[in-house]
């Protein structure tokens, strides 16, 4: 007792007739298993807002190139401790606002953090996107002129990080690189 | 009416393999926005080599500025140029061809053309005297010459009335009936196609228009406004490559093994479903971006919960089982497989067709899906990961597929018999092999956190070095040793279309009477498209077993692969 034709054709044949026409058991069923996955896949994403770790919501805001250079600065006076070829080497206290400024081609400041200390670093460029890359943690957000985008970040290991840019700012991109100390 | 038909009788000749009646002036409209399409092929294919030798830091061949420059023409090439202009011929086809009817305005179709070429050759011009190096993306404020964003928009312009000209041509045809009963789903599948290529150029309207105006110094532009309308363009144009693709592996899976529908019903509401939700595509590349929230980017990256990539996952059930139960009719009945084994894989019109479904589904759609989970892409934007997955889409899945009919269009709208044909029968294996070996070492490598778009990844003259893990060595060599395995398929492909084109022999009767060289197996003798009799209902009935075993591991490929990422997730730094 076949709920089926006894014609079938290619897809360059004209269907005659009504089309619309009940599946057969095995492909209603992959349907119906590609569809549940959909909905895991889906469901993953709220899920891990709840329960995971690592999320890139932030707070974002609207600033102006000039207006975030100011704040910036600001930071970096206050909390400079040295300075590596030319950039400034900056300290901020566990739980502080801290500011990274994209430009072509530099990442400044260069930061010393605390591990398991949580800090909101605001990322915002100055002229063209920026790609922020923090190597090898291989944790990546684009850095936008005109947005403020202030990330917690709380570093679970020591060591020396470097910040690759990887969004084409230019023909010096290449030799954009940062770096981000953290100490135990 | 009728007279205007018998009017235009003897612009028609008739098809001896399909008995197609074919519009000549849509045929040589399908040639020449072929011809167009190799010939941007091989600038990005040139370009591509140059790129390929670049990254793999053992050469480091070209300078910086080359390398930018080679990066934004391969980028518009491939992407853009090589893509497009082949859709055009794929439309024509779709709507003349398919439906047996007359293309109704041969000469708007030329202006198209003549548009289309000028905005290329403008655009080719701009990036290679280097007034335009900034990327396919051209992310403001990074600023071209004006020309070359006018390219653009005089190119959109061109397809944009190719598009209008297919939906002309369907009107013609339904009302000249040209065909009976409801327009074939290879058509259909065009149609969805052409559909979202008008959201899509009407988004490429939104953003090129500005941006032009703004290089001229006349208005503001936002750098983040323009992401997400530049990659509403961006994106929506990938549905379009999609969507074209699968009805391409339809179209294949008719003419090569006479694969079937299995149910029109089905197939159909998939195709809908692409149209409905592709807009929301931009968000998968705003992911990490300062522009907007948790909830826009969950529900916009999912294209409301996964229902684009559920219709792809039906496709990539229905073709194979198609395929599975025409062989199946014809006789290749036993066990779970044995209507895979007795394929013709050296048909490159089939093996073409099936590596890029393997290519496209296997590893294009599992590492987009999860690549474009919010949290996940934190590890993935903008590391060599990108670039490895849409080689896999765009490159292992629609151009390999562009290729694969390409097969049967030289005999079947050029009339010509396929040249080197024994090389004719290795190109799909070269190129989808190669690309996907290089996808491979790309991924990896992303996977260290190596960058896309980047010229020297040794740092050498940056403030700060960086170590990368030393198999990242070995994966550039995968991805360099791939990447020339596939410039050689590409070349390949172009050397055997031009010689076929320009040189290859027209085919005669005796031709397909005796089994000539140079003819697929499918022109040679046409498996049967409509099957009856008693045993149909029954073989539907029994189904493709073998089918449902591959799309079963398929899943559970998908699965490890997605989880495998969030558990990578989530050992680095808390974020939120
Ligand atoms: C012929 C074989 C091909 C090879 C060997 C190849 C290789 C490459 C390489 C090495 C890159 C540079 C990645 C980077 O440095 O970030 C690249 C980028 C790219 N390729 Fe291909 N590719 C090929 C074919 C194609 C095709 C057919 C398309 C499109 C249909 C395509 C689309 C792209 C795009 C869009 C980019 C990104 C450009 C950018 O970042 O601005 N490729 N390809
Ligand atoms: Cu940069
Ligand atoms: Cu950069």
């Amino acid at each position: 007792m076949s709920q089926h034709d006894n014609e079938m054709h290619s897809a360059v044949v004209s269907p005659q007739g009504i089309w619309w026409k009940p599946a057969n058991k095995q492909e209603m069923l992959w349907v119906k298993v590609a569809f549940a996955w959909c909905m895991v896949l889906f469901i993953s994403m709220p899920f891990w807002h709840f329960k995971g770790g690592q999320n890139p919501t932030g707070v974002r805001g609207r600033t102006t190139p000039a207006a975030y250079n100011e704040r910036a600065t600001r930071f970096i006076e206050q909390y400079k401790v040295g300075e590596e070829k030319g950039i400034p080497v900056v300290a901020p206290p566990a739980g502080s606002e801290v500011y990274m400024i994209g430009r072509m081609w530099s990442w400044t400041p260069i930061l010393k953090l605390k591990k398991d200390a949580e800090y909101m670093l605001h990322l915002s460029s100055l002229d063209l996107n920026h790609g922020f890359s923090l190597f090898p943690v291989n944790a990546n957000f684009q850095v936008v002129p005109g947005y403020d985008y202030a990330l917690k970040v709380v570093p679970n290991k020591s060591g020396e990080f470097k910040i690759i840019c990887n969004e084409f700012c230019g023909i010096g991109h290449h030799l954009m690189v940062g770096k981000v100390i953290v100490e135990d | 009416m009728n007279s205007l038909v018998n009017n235009l009788a003897n612009r028609f000749r008739t098809c001896p393999v399909t008995g197609l009646k074919v519009d000549k002036s849509a045929e040589n409209l399908i040639k020449v926005n072929a011809v167009v399409a190799v010939v941007c092929l091989l600038i990005g294919a040139i370009a591509a080599i140059g790129l390929v030798f670049t990254r793999w830091q053992a050469f480091h061949i070209l300078p910086a500025d080359w390398y930018y420059r080679f990066l934004t023409l391969h980028g518009l090439n491939m992407l853009i140029f090589f893509i497009i202009f082949f859709e055009m011929a794929v439309l024509y086809f779709a709507s003349t061809v398919v439906l047996s009817s007359r293309q109704p305005a041969p000469k708007l179709g030329w202006l198209a053309f003549g548009l289309m070429m000028v905005g290329m050759v403008m655009v080719n011009a701009m990036v290679l005297t280097g007034k335009a190096d900034v990327l396919f993306t051209s992310y403001v404020p990074l600023k071209a010459d004006p020309l070359y964003y006018l390219g653009i928009i005089l190119f959109a312009v061109g397809a944009l009335i190719v598009v209008s000209l297919f939906f002309a041509s369907l009107v013609v045809a339904k009302r000249e009936k040209t065909y009976t009963g409801s327009i074939p789903l290879v058509t259909f599948g065009g149609l969805t196609a052409a559909i979202i290529a008008v959201i899509t150029l009407l988004h490429g309207a939104a953003i090129y228009i500005p941006t032009f105006l703004w290089s001229l110094g006349l208005i503001e532009l936002d750098p983040g406004i323009y992401r997400l309308i530049f990659w509403g363009l961006g994106h929506c144009s990938q549905q379009i490559n999609v969507a074209a693709m699968v009805s391409i592996w339809y179209l294949l899976a008719g003419l090569t093994v006479g694969g079937v529908v299995l149910n029109e019903k089905i197939s159909r509401a998939a195709f809908v479903l692409y149209i409905g939700f592709i807009s929301m595509a931009s968000a998968h590349h705003l992911l990490v971006d300062p522009e907007f929230g948790p909830g826009w980017k969950i529900w916009n990256t999912s294209y409301a919960m996964y229902l684009a990539v559920l219709a792809s996952m039906v496709h990539g059930f229905t073709v194979p089982a198609g395929i599975e139960i025409g062989q199946r009719l014809r006789g290749h009945t036993n066990g779970l497989f044995d209507w895979l084994r007795k394929a013709p894989w050296g048909d490159p019109g089939f093996s073409g067709m099936a590596l890029s479904i393997v290519i496209f589904g296997f590893m294009g759609g599992i590492t987009g899906v999860t690549l474009g989970t919010e949290q996940i892409n934190m590890i993935a934007h903008n590391t060599m990961r990108i670039p490895g997955h849409f080689h896999v889409t765009v490159v292992g899945g629609t151009a390999l597929a562009f290729m694969a009919v390409t097969y049967y269009v030289l005999p079947l709208i050029f009339q010509k018999r396929v040249s080197f044909w024994k090389l004719a029968k290795i190109q799909p294996y070269l190129f989808g092999g190669g690309i996907a070996t290089m996808a491979v070492g790309m991924i990896f490598q992303g996977i260290f956190g190596v960058p896309r778009r980047h010229w020297d990844i040794t740092f050498k003259n940056a403030p700060f070095n960086v170590e990368f893990h030393p198999s990242v060595e070995i994966f550039q060599a995968v991805m360099g040793i791939g990447g020339t395995i596939a410039a050689i398929g590409a070349l390949a492909f172009i050397a055997i279309a031009v010689a076929s084109v320009f040189f290859g022999k027209t085919i005669t009767a005796d031709d397909l009477k005796n089994g000539a060289s140079g003819l697929p197996q499918g022109v040679l003798k046409l498996p049967p498209q409509v099957y009856s009799g008693a045993n149909v209902a029954a073989v539907h009935e029994a189904g493709a077993k073998g089918t449902m075993v591959l799309v079963f591991i398929f899943l559970a490929a998908f699965v490890l692969y997605f989880f495998v990422n969030w558990k990578i997730l989530s050992f680095i730094w808390k974020i939120g």
